[in-house]
Formats: structure tokens, C-alpha cells, sequence
């Protein structure tokens, strides 16, 4: 299946390679410069270009681009699908996942990604179970390892790989149990030039953070789950019984992990918590255009909303912005012309506001559509679909866990078309 | 985290930067730390070798000083050895052959790891002279007890496939064999070696068909994905078309309790035929439905292709909702299943429809995204529809990213030939754009006009008018020659104008692109056959221009035209035939999807995305007109307890065992010694629902290798129909040489037995080499007693007394029943229900 895994960062190195077939020669990726150079952003990269003898499919993730090589039909989904989740097992063992990560770590990285392949085909792809054959890397390990020379790597077979609960280790241990969940929803929407609503759904996800001593068995309920439409689960879920009763049974792997992730069905009508007032101009005579937008709240349910962000990526005709914010600071890029502007938390007896002017370059037609703005914002302690954990039990450990949830809503790809 | 992890192994790294300039010195302090005492030393060389591999830099000069640690004792080490190995094996066969005999070594641990380990690397190292090794690793590894080891059995079928594919038949015998295993592990990855090796040999699947349709919640999710794909092309050759009849009668349908509808049902047999679903189709439709719950996108997609290529078609639209869930994760993900869901909207608009405004585009989508989105609203739209995309289409066309704006013209000139309803208002809108301050905008617009004209050519003078005007204004090429060529064709309608462009462009002429002057060519040509009292003499001004054009193409037409329009004595027969040739009703051009060609791929398969065939895709083949027989995959000995329902007389639905893990487990033996994990759901009882469980067994044990003289014997019940008649109970005996010779002729004999209790032997044993051991299998009717039955194990010069006594649930048969029936029997009167069990049962 994948032949080769080629790491290329944002200036065109190869600075990883790995082959678990015979070897294939670095130029290969000649192929993939090419497309990157065609497609001009990174984003733009197609994820399967043909080649004469193989197939190159990639990924883009934190500026790095995961380049695998395939030589015959696969499903590409499925290529695809295992890079994120190479990714994903960098991040969970570094912290980060940077090239500098990498390339300090590259033995780990190697023995894991050995582990995770045979023969182009997943082998060990939970990280519960990888952590074990591969210990990561920490200070204490390291300094240990030098005293005791022992090592780093498993001799044994993760516990995991052959029970029927593969995500979670055996002998799991910890002074203070505790489980957290945290009930996160992203609100995608478009919003048209008169304030009405185009298209908006809700998008959840609830991730977990279970450090609990041996083989606990959980359940969780929700005070309401027939809002949730449509929703994949971790496999550690059971799936016969949210079938029947709508209730989250399972036996959860150690440590972080997204239990569950939902969509809201777009029959609900969505709160939309904030709105934006704007009024961009641009004339055909002057060289000046008018700018000015204020963001005010909605459907907060009483709650506060914070982080907000407005950005917008200017017509190319825009020279440069001259902008005073009620408050928090904003920055207007003259070469990408993109403006940003941090709100902070919006206070609704003073609203924050934009207001300024733009210099235009002479002698050009104006833009013909003013500029989208794109809005990020969270609300703490607000599912804004209503959803409610109604409660969370222990069966098959005797100690009382603590257990905490939390919620919260945040902007997805949240646009106002102005 | 940073700091930590650097100093893990910040040194190795460095000197990997540094070794461009000193590579000799360091090569060789490398060779010597490799050869020092102390394993740090050695560890750290390993490390910076690695990284050196890493980055694709030369280090197959160090092998014959790496290959000698392949037998150390630090884990480490030895896997950082393998790495390198497997890496440079190929190039440096003669010296790989030093670490093969440590692999056939670790071969025989008794750590399961290590035996897996021993087995990846020995099938991973390219040299052809150990083929034969190889094979008898793998053999041996398929009948391993630890499924870890067989799943890396199952790929090692692959990589000698590749390296020799002359071992085809030997592999495909291994390859029947662990299909029949009965480890989740191991399935996912024997159903890819056999989609590598041998994916003509679909009889091998019969047999297993069911089951790996039932274990496959179970399986991991990346096997689910390469199972889904072979039961997918399996099914379309062995079931009948279930797409023939739009209403699906299935085999339990609810009809049947109404005797009327019965009889009603009786009529429409004979005179339609009405389809039935095999009940092996729907386990596999059943069965799979739950995956596309799974978080793993391939799993998901695996699942809709399946549920578009085999399902009832008013069945299909239930995996519109997980694709469209697949369309909030990463922009690649996003990519591969927005182009699935584009051929499907084509056939199929209905099932995407009410997720349209799932698809309106963004301005922060990526363009590639964003012209797929658009591909696909303009698939859905129709009449109902059409109102709201067309004012979502406006304000597309006003997007900064042109290419995208120029794309959503093409779509907007789709919409309106397939919706007549709306074709004015689109060619209106399009007209208007015309006047767009954007070139690429207009000139896009231009081609769909001239497009949708031609499509009806009615009554349009006024928008020919029109564009004639902005030919003083537009400079793209394309647009020139689109217009000019529409002024041409319809140079009737627009008498007064035409002769007065042909009149402009004659006079631009010479600057043109070739495209423009080839159209000025065609107008003056049209134009000279319709109104040649106007336009003689600039059309011929024109073909002399022509004449001595730069470029061969128009020269050459430039000759052609003048030959067959201008009559002159040379001119042939043809210039009679000139106005029929060049005005000449000229069929519209169609406006396609480009996803129109695509479905005869496979969806979700790399073919389909990059339409062209793919190196070994593997066809979906057409449904079979009368289904093979079904037969086939019942399974007869040993393995499904399906047959025995029968055997009390109850007539049983079979459900389905949709679990993605099993919720209660008998007791955990530690001891991997034999295959399967027990699943058992929802036990009401013991009676209930056995039906594909194996459990992990109990070994006793019938001889020590103390007493036994190095014959050492053990037993477990293998809890199978016995194969010996329907009263044996089947016990497999495992008997091991400890000695360091042989023994020869292993046997039964002086069976002493209570009254009524049968012994069915196992047959000799010629020989048994030492640290061998072989399993066999043998029958014993305990006449439903727990009592013993003693025997003599001989061997040719010796003889030791055993025996066997079988635990009460060994005697037991497990029988599946619905449970419906199980409280009918139950409740009503157990005795009955012991009875019927008394009579019938085999072994009770």
C-alpha cells in the first residue's frame, strides 16, 4: 500500500524519508514540486497527483507537507486518512509538531513510524498501544536510560493489541482519578449583506481527558440527545446501546482522546450569538473608500463572548487602511491585504467599532464586491445547541472519580458577506 | 517539551548536520563505536546511523559492522539494527545472509513480540536466495498461537509475493488458511494479501463470507476498509441486481402475516417475478451500516460506495449524511469526498438534495474545493431550487479569486440549459455581466452566451447586437473569436451590423491572435456567401491579408476559402455546395459535468479520482443475470452453529450482531494459546446466542514430559460439531517431543471405558522430530457422563496410561434461538424444553 512516506517542508527540503518497500529515489517528489509550483499556495496542492510510475498523495498539515507514495490503486481516503493520523501521533508524542520536533527526535519518529506500517499496511495505529512498544521521550526517561541502560523500547506485546478493548492498557494506575469532558461546538455559518442568515450548523465535538485507574466502565447521558443528528463515535463507544437508549457506554482509552463528534440537524434554527454591522464603501471617483464595522452580541444567552477576532482579506486595489478601534488593536498587511483586528470580549453597552478610511490606488476601477469578514469568537460555559450532559457514572471500579464538564462555543467558519 | 526531547538526542542529530564535511572520519568512529563493548556506545551509533537514513543519506558502507549486532541483547539495539537492515539488505545481499539464522533463532521464542518481529524483518529483507526460508517462516507463523503473529504472517504473504512471485500457489494455500481464521486481528490483513495475490480466487471467500461479515465491526478500522472493498466487488458477482424493481419485496417482509397480501403476493410472483434479496446480501448491508459511524473517514466512504454499488437504490441515501459530516474535516479528506459526491449527484440528484446548503462555497475555501462545491450545487439545482442558487451564483461571480468567478459563469450557463424554465433570466444575467469591469469575467461570459445561442438561436438579434459593441472594448482572445464567430453564423439576423464589424476587425486584422483571425477568416467567408454585394471586396481584402499571415493555419485556410468561395475557372464542384457547406445547421454544444464519465469507476478508489485506471484497480464487474448458487457459502463441519438451529425443529431469523465490542467476556486466560477473542452479547443464558463465539479454552494437560520420557501430551475441547459423528465430542490433543531424538509411531491403545462410551482414535503419528509438536484431533462419546475414559498413549517402545475427563460444559451444545422463541419454551414449560433438548441434541 504506501511505499515511501516523503516529509518536505514550506522551503522545498526533503528533511524525512522512510521506505517500508524496496527503496524510491528522492526525485520522485520532482513531481510534487511541480504541482507545488503550479498551484502557487500551499493550500492549493492537490492531494493526489498521478506520476508515470507511482501516485503521490499528500497532506498539509502544521507547514509541513506528508507526502506518500503509492504504486498501486488504493483507496486514497484511506492514505489519506493514516498521514493525519501520522501527524496526530507526532503531536500526542512531541507536544508539537514541527520540523525542529522531528528532526530533534527523528530516532523516536522513525521506530514509530516503523511501528505503524508493515509493508505499507497500518499495523499499530492507537497511540495507547504505540506508547507502549514506543516509550516517548521525557527528561526522566532520559536522564533513567543513561543511569540504568534500559531502553526506550517495549519488549513486550502492548496488552492492548490482542484484548477486545484495544485502545486501553492494562495495570493503568493513578493516585487521583479523574474524568473531564469537555462539550466543544463550532458554528459554521454565512451570514448575507443584510444580516440574515444564509446557511448555519453546528458542528460538536466532546473530548475527553479520562485518567482513571484500571478497567473502568462509563456511561453518559444527555438530558437531550435527539438533538444530536448525526455523530461518529470513538470505537471505544458501544454502539448498540446509544442504538437503543441514547447512551454513551464505554470502557475509555488513557488519556486524551475525542469520544465523540456530532452534528446538530440543520432543521433546528441556530442561535446566531453575535452580529456585525458594517458599512464599507468604495467610490469610483475618489481615491478614498469608507470603512466601518461594529460587532455586537446576539443570542448569547446572557453569556459573555470573548476571543473575538475579525478578519478580512481586502480587495487588491486597497493601498492602505487608516483605522481607529474603539478597542483592541488591529494590523492591516499591505502586502497580503489582509487586515486583522483582536476584539477581545465584547461589551454590550459599548459596543467595539472600526472605523477609518482606505486608500485606494488611482487610477483603478473599484473592486466590484466588498470583502467578506470572517468572525472568530468563544462563549464559555454555552453549548448554544441546547445540548446537556444530564450525567456520568462508574460501573466496574470501586474508588468515586472526579469528574468535571465543561462546555463551550466557538466560531467555526463563521462569514458575513458584506 | 522542547527542551526535553532535545536533550534525548541532540547529539546524534548534530553530528548528522555536520557529517557532510567529515563523513570519512566519522564513518569510520562510527564503525568503531559500533564494535566497542559498551552498549551505550553501540546505542548512539545506531542512532546517528538512523538519523542518517532519515535523511537520506548513505550509510550502507557501515553494514557489515551493523549486521553483527543483530543479536544483541539490548531491545533497542536490535531494533534500530532491523531498521537498518530492512533498509540495506537488498543492496548488500551476501552480507544479509549473516543475520538470517538470529531471525530463524527468534523465530522460535517464546515471546510472541519477537517471534512477530523476527518474522517482519526476515520477510522484509529483498534477498531472492532465502525465499524458501521465507516460505516456511510463514507457514509455520500461520498456525502460530498468537494472532499478532499470524496478522504479520499475513503480511509477509505480500512481500514474498513481490519478491518471488513464483511462490503464488504455495501463498494462496496460507492465504485459505488464515482466512479461516477467526482473530479480528488477523482478518483485515489476510484480506489484503489476498486482494495483492490472488483476487481472481473468489471461491476462497465463499466459505468465509459470512463470517467476515460479521466480524467486521470488530475489525480494526484500516482491515475494515480493504474488507468493505473486497466484499463489495464479491457481492456484485455473486447476487442478482437488486436495482431491477424500484419496490424491493424482501424475504421477511412484514406483508406475510396478512393472509390476503400472501395470496396477492402469490400473483405477483407469477406474473413479475418479483425480486428477493438474498439474505447474504442483506447481512452484508446490515452489517456494514454502523461503520459509517466510524470516526475514520476511509471506513466511512468504504461504507457509501458499498451501500451505492449493492444497495436498493431507495436504500443508497442513507450514507448522504455521514458524507456530508466528512465534509468539516481536512481540506484533502474534504477533496476526495466532495468528487464522490459529485458523480453521484449526477445519477443520483435526490439523495444529496436536502443538503444543499452544505455545499454553498466560502470564501476562505481552498479554489480546488470550491470549484467541486460548485460542480455539485450546479448537479442539484432544479426548478425548485434554482431561484435561491442563482442568487447564491451572484455573488460567486463577484469573487476575487477569478478562476473561481470565471467557473461559476460555466455553471450558471449549465443551470440554463437544463432548466428551461430558467434559461432567459440566466442568458439576461449573463448579459449584464458583460458590462463586468472584469476581462477574464466577460470573456468567460462571452463563451457561455455564444454556447446558449446556439442551444436556441430563436429570437436573440438584440443580445448579438450587443456583444458586436463590445468587441471595440474586450482583448481576450477566446471572447473576440466567440463573438465574431456568433456575428458570422447569424449574420441574417443582423444584417446592418455585420458587414460594419467585418469592416473593424479587417482593419485590426493584423494584430489578432490567430484564434481572432481565423473567425475574421470564417465572417468574411459567411458573410461574402450571403451578402456578397456589401462585403466582396473586404472580404477579399481580408483573404489578402490572409495570404501572407505569419502563421500556416491561417495561410492554409485563408487558400481554402478562397478556392471554394471565390468562383474562378479552377474552382471544382464544390464552391456549388459553399453556403451549404459553411451555414450548415451546426448542433449546439452539450453542457456536460465533467464527473458525467467517472462512474464506471469504482467510487471511493484512487481510479475514480484521477479518472484514468489506476495500476492494478481491479474492475467491479456487472451483476450476474441469474445468481450463483448460494449454497456455496453455507458452511458445512466445524464452523457455524447456523446448521444446528435446525436441529430443534425451531425455525430461527438470524440477526444480525452489530457490536463494536463485545459486552461481557468469559474469563481472560492469559495464555494466547488459542485463537479468537470471545464475543458474546447479550447472553440471556447459556442457550443463546453462541453463534460465532469461540472461546478462549482451557488446556489440560494428559501427559508431563516427566512421566511421559519427553513425550509430553496436552488436551483442550476445541468446542466444534465433531467431526466424527454427531455423538463425538471433539477434544484436540497436542502432543510434543522434548527429547533431543525422535519418536517414532505415536498411538492409541487398551482403551479401558465404561460401559457405552466410544473412542474414536486419532490416526498414528509416524514420527515426531525433537522440540516438534503436532496437533491432532480425536472424538469421544462420553454418553453424557462425566466420567473418565482412560487409555494407553503409546509409542514404538514405550506405553503411558492417560486419561480424559470432561468438565460438564464441554458436553454441552450451544444452539442459537430468538428470543421470542427461547420465552415460548421457556417460560411455558421448561420441562418441554429439556425434553426437546433430550431428544434431538446430539451430544446431550
Amino acid at each position: 500500500m504506501i511505499h515511501s512516506l516523503f516529509l518536505i517542508n514550506a522551503s522545498g527540503d526533503i528533511f524525512l524519508e522512510k521506505h517500508w518497500k524496496s527503496v524510491v529515489s528522492r526525485s520522485v517528489c520532482d513531481y510534487f514540486f511541480e504541482a507545488q509550483e503550479r498551484a502557487s499556495e500551499a493550500e492549493n496542492v492537490p492531494p493526489v497527483i498521478p506520476t508515470p510510475h507511482h501516485y503521490l498523495l499528500s497532506v498539509y498539515r502544521h507547514k509541513i507537507f506528508f507526502v506518500a507514495v503509492i504504486q498501486s490503486e488504493v483507496p486514497p481516503l484511506f492514505v489519506i486518512e493514516f498521514l493525519h493520523r501520522v501527524v496526530d501521533t507526532f503531536q500526542d508524542y512531541f507536544g508539537v509538531c514541527s520540523e525542529v520536533m522531528i528532526k530533534d527526535n527523528v530516532v523516536v519518529v522513525y521506530e514509530v513510524l516503523e511501528e505503524m506500517l508493515d509493508n505499507g499496511f497500518p499495523l499499530a495505529t492507537e497511540s495507547n498501544i504505540l506508547k507502549e512498544l514506543i516509550k516517548p521521550p521525557t527528561i526522566l526517561r532520559t536522564v533513567v536510560n543513561t543511569i540504568t541502560g534500559s531502553t526506550n523500547v517495549g519488549d513486550q506485546l502492548p496488552t492492548g493489541q490482542l484484548s477486545v478493548v484495544p485502545w486501553r492498557r492494562t495495570g493503568v494506575k493513578y493516585t487521583n482519578n479523574e474524568a473531564y469532558f469537555d462539550v466543544i461546538e463550532e458554528i459554521d455559518a454565512i451570514i448575507d449583506k443584510s444580516g440574515s442568515t444564509i446557511t448555519a450548523e453546528i458542528q460538536g465535538v466532546i473530548d475527553a481527558c479520562v485518567k482513571l485507574t484500571g478497567m473502568p466502565d462509563l456511561t453518559l447521558s444527555f438530558m437531550n440527545p435527539r438533538l444530536l443528528d448525526d455523530v461518529s463515535f470513538h470505537p471505544c463507544v458501544r454502539f448498540k446501546r446509544w442504538e437503543s437508549e441514547r447512551i454513551l457506554s464505554f470502557i475509555p482509552p488513557d488519556g486524551n482522546f475525542r469520544l465523540l463528534s456530532y452534528h446538530v440537524s440543520a432543521q433546528n434554527l441556530v442561535a446566531i450569538p453575535v452580529y456585525v454591522k458594517h458599512n464599507i464603501s468604495f467610490r469610483d471617483s475618489s481615491s478614498l473608500g469608507r470603512f466601518e464595522i461594529t460587532v455586537g452580541p446576539k443570542q448569547t444567552m446572557g453569556k459573555t463572548v470573548e476571543g473575538v477576532m475579525v478578519t478580512s482579506q481586502m480587495p487588491k486595489g486597497v493601498l492602505n487602511m487608516t483605522l481607529t478601534p474603539s478597542q483592541g488593536t488591529h494590523i492591516f498587511d499591505p502586502v497580503t491585504k489582509l487586515l486583522s483586528w483582536d476584539v477581545g470580549k465584547i461589551n454590550p453597552q459599548k459596543l467595539p467599532s472600526l472605523k477609518g478610511s482606505m486608500t485606494l490606488q488611482a487610477g483603478t476601477s473599484k473592486p466590484d464586491e466588498n470583502p467578506t469578514i470572517n468572525l472568530q469568537f468563544k462563549i464559555q460555559q454555552l453549548a448554544i445547541s441546547g445540548l446537556k450532559v444530564n450525567r456520568l457514572d462508574m460501573y466496574g471500579e470501586k474508588y468515586k472519580p472526579f469528574k468535571g464538564i465543561k462546555y463551550m462555543t466557538k466560531a467555526g467558519k463563521f462569514q458575513v458577506r458584506t | 517539551m522542547s527542551s526535553e526531547a532535545s536533550i534525548y538526542n541532540r547529539p546524534s542529530v548534530l553530528d548528522c548536520f555536520r557529517s557532510s564535511g567529515n563523513s570519512w572520519f566519522q564513518k569510520r568512529n562510527l564503525k568503531q563505536m559500533l564494535e566497542s563493548s559498551k552498549d551505550s556506545a553501540k546505542l548512539d551509533a545506531m542512532k546517528r546511523i538512523v538519523g542518517m537514513i532519515a535523511k537520506g543519506k548513505n550509510a550502507s558502507e557501515l553494514f557489515p559492522a551493523v549486521v553483527k549486532n543483530v543479536a544483541s541483547k539490548n531491545i533497542e539495539i536490535k531494533k534500530l539494527v532491523y531498521v537498518y537492515l530492512m533498509r540495506y539488505a537488498e543492496e548488500q545481499q551476501d552480507l544479509a545472509l549473516l543475520s538470517i539464522s538470529t531471525f530463524q533463532r527468534a523465530l522460535k521464542d517464546p515471546n510472541q513480540l519477537i517471534r512477530a518481529s523476527a518474522l517482519r524483518v526476515l520477510s522484509s529483507i529483498r534477498v531472492p536466495i532465502i525465499v524458501p526460508i521465507m516460505m516456511l517462516a510463514i507457514k509455520e507463523a500461520s498456525s502460530d498461537l498468537s494472532p499478532y503473529v499470524r496478522k504479520n504472517a499475513a503480511h509477509a504473504i505480500q512481500k514474498l509475493y513481490s519478491l518471488d512471485p513464483e511462490q503464488k500457489e504455495m501463498l494462496i494455500e496460507v492465504i485459505e488458511k488464515l482466512l479461516k481464521d477467526r482473530s479480528t486481528l488477523v482478518a483485515g490483513s489476510v484480506v489484503m494479501a489476498f486482494e495483492e495475490v490472488c483476487p481472481d480466487r473468489i471461491d476462497l471467500i465463499h466459505k468465509n463470507y459470512r463470517k467476515l461479515c460479521n466480524l467486521l465491526v470488530d475489525v480494526e478500522e484500516w482491515g475494515q476498509v480493504v474488507i468493505i472493498h473486497m466484499l463489495t466487488r464479491y457481492a456484485r458477482t455473486q447476487f442478482v441486481s437488486p436495482w431491477k424493481d424500484d419496490e424491493v419485496v424482501e424475504e421477511y417482509s412484514e406483508n406475510n402475516f396478512y393472509e390476503s397480501d400472501e395470496e396477492q403476493k402469490e400473483k405477483d410472483r407469477k406474473v413479475k417475478n418479483i425480486y428477493t434479496m438474498d439474505p447474504d446480501h442483506r447481512l452484508l448491508l446490515r452489517n456494514t451500516k454502523p461503520l459509517l459511524q466510524s470516526r475514520n473517514a476511509a471506513v466511512v466512504m468504504a461504507v457509501a460506495q458499498l451501500y451505492w454499488h449493492l444497495a436498493p437504490k431507495s436504500e443508497a441515501s442513507i450514507v448522504s449524511k455521514s458524507l456530508v459530516r466528512l465534509l468539516h474535516s481536512n481540506r484533502e479528506v474534504q477533496y476526495i469526498v466532495l468528487q464522490n459526491i459529485a458523480t453521484m449527484s449526477i445519477q443520483r440528484k435526490g439523495m444529496f438534495e436536502p443538503y444543499l446548503k452544505s455545499f454553498y462555497v466560502r470564501s476562505t475555501d481552498p479554489t480546488m474545493i470550491k470549484t467541486l462545491k460548485l460542480e455539485i450545487l450546479t448537479n442539484l439545482a432544479n426548478e425548485a431550487n434554482i431561484s435561491t442558487l442563482l442568487r447564491e451564483f451572484q455573488t460567486y461571480v463577484k469573487s476575487q479569486d477569478k478562476q473561481f468567478a470565471a467557473a461559476t459563469i460555466q455553471a450558471i450557463g449549465r443551470c440554463a440549459t437544463n432548466i428551461t424554465e430558467v434559461t432567459d433570466t440566466c442568458l439576461n444575467g449573463l448579459v449584464c455581466l458583460l458590462s463586468n469591469r472584469d476581462e477574464i469575467v466577460v470573456a468567460e461570459s462571452v463563451v457561455v452566451i455564444k454556447k446558449l445561442l446556439q442551444t436556441q438561436p430563436a429570437h436573440h438579434g438584440e443580445i448579438i447586437k450587443h456583444m458586436a459593441k463590445l468587441l471595440d472594448n474586450i482583448t481576450v482572445p477566446v471572447a473576440r473569436a466567440s463573438i465574431l464567430w456568433l456575428i458570422g453564423e447569424y449574420c441574417e439576423r443582423v444584417p446592418k451590423i455585420a458587414p460594419d464589424v467585418l469592416r473593424k476587425t479587417a482593419k485590426s486584422f493584423t494584430t489578432e491572435d490567430d484564434l481572432v483571425k481565423l473567425q475574421i477568416l470564417n465572417l468574411g467567408a459567411k458573410l461574402y456567401l450571403t451578402n456578397s454585394k456589401q462585403t466582396k471586396l473586404l472580404t477579399q481584402y481580408v483573404l489578402n491579408l490572409g495570404k501572407y499571415d505569419q502563421s500556416y493555419d491561417i495561410r492554409d485556410r485563408t487558400r481554402f476559402i478562397r478556392q471554394l468561395i471565390v468562383p474562378n475557372e479552377k474552382s471544382g464542384a464544390l464552391s456549388k455546395y459553399a453556403k451549404k457547406i459553411f451555414l450548415a445547421q451546426k448542433p449546439a454544444p452539450l453542457l456536460e459535468s465533467p464527473f458525467k464519465d467517472r462512474d464506471h469507476f469504482q467510487l471511493g478508489t484512487l481510479s475514480h479520482t484521477l479518472n484514468s485506471r489506476a495500476t492494478g484497480y481491479l474492475e467491479l464487474s456487472n451483476w450476474p443475470e441469474v445468481a450463483p448458487d448460494p449454497s456455496v457459502r453455507n458452511v458445512d463441519v466445524a464452523e457455524s452453529t447456523k446448521e444446528w438451529t435446525g436441529i430443534l425443529g425451531m425455525t430461527k431469523k438470524e440477526k444480525p450482531t452489530e457490536k463494536f465490542y463485545s459486552e461481557s467476556e468469559e474469563e481472560e486466560d492469559e495464555s494466547t494459546n488459542t485463537s479468537s477473542s470471545s464475543r458474546c452479547l447479550e447472553s440471556n443464558l447459556h442457550l443463546h446466542c453462541l453463534e460465532n463465539c469461540i472461546f478462549r479454552t482451557k488446556t489440560h494437560e494428559l501427559l508431563h514430559r516427566m512421566s511421559g520420557k519427553g513425550l509430553a501430551a496436552h488436551y483442550h475441547f476445541s468446542r466444534q460439531p465433531g467431526i466424527f459423528g454427531d455423538h463425538m465430542v471433539s477434544v484436540q490433543v497436542t502432543v510434543t517431543n522434548t527429547t533431543d531424538q525422535k519418536i517414532e509411531n505415536i498411538h492409541i491403545k487398551e482403551k479401558k471405558l465404561p460401559p457405552g462410551m466410544r473412542v474414536h482414535e486419532f490416526n498414528p503419528i509416524e514420527c515426531l522430530e525433537p522440540a516438534e509438536s503436532i496437533t491432532v484431533s480425536m472424538g469421544i462419546d462420553f454418553c453424557d457422563s462425566t466420567q473418565m475414559a482412560s487409555f494407553q498413549l503409546c509409542t514404538k517402545d514405550d506405553h503411558f496410561n492417560v486419561n480424559i475427563q470432561p468438565p460438564v460444559g464441554e458436553l454441552l451444545l450451544p444452539v442459537t434461538m430468538s428470543e421470542k422463541d427461547f420465552k415460548k419454551e421457556s417460560l411455558s414449560d421448561l420441562n418441554i424444553l429439556y425434553k426437546v433438548i433430550r431428544e434431538n441434541c446430539t451430544w446431550l
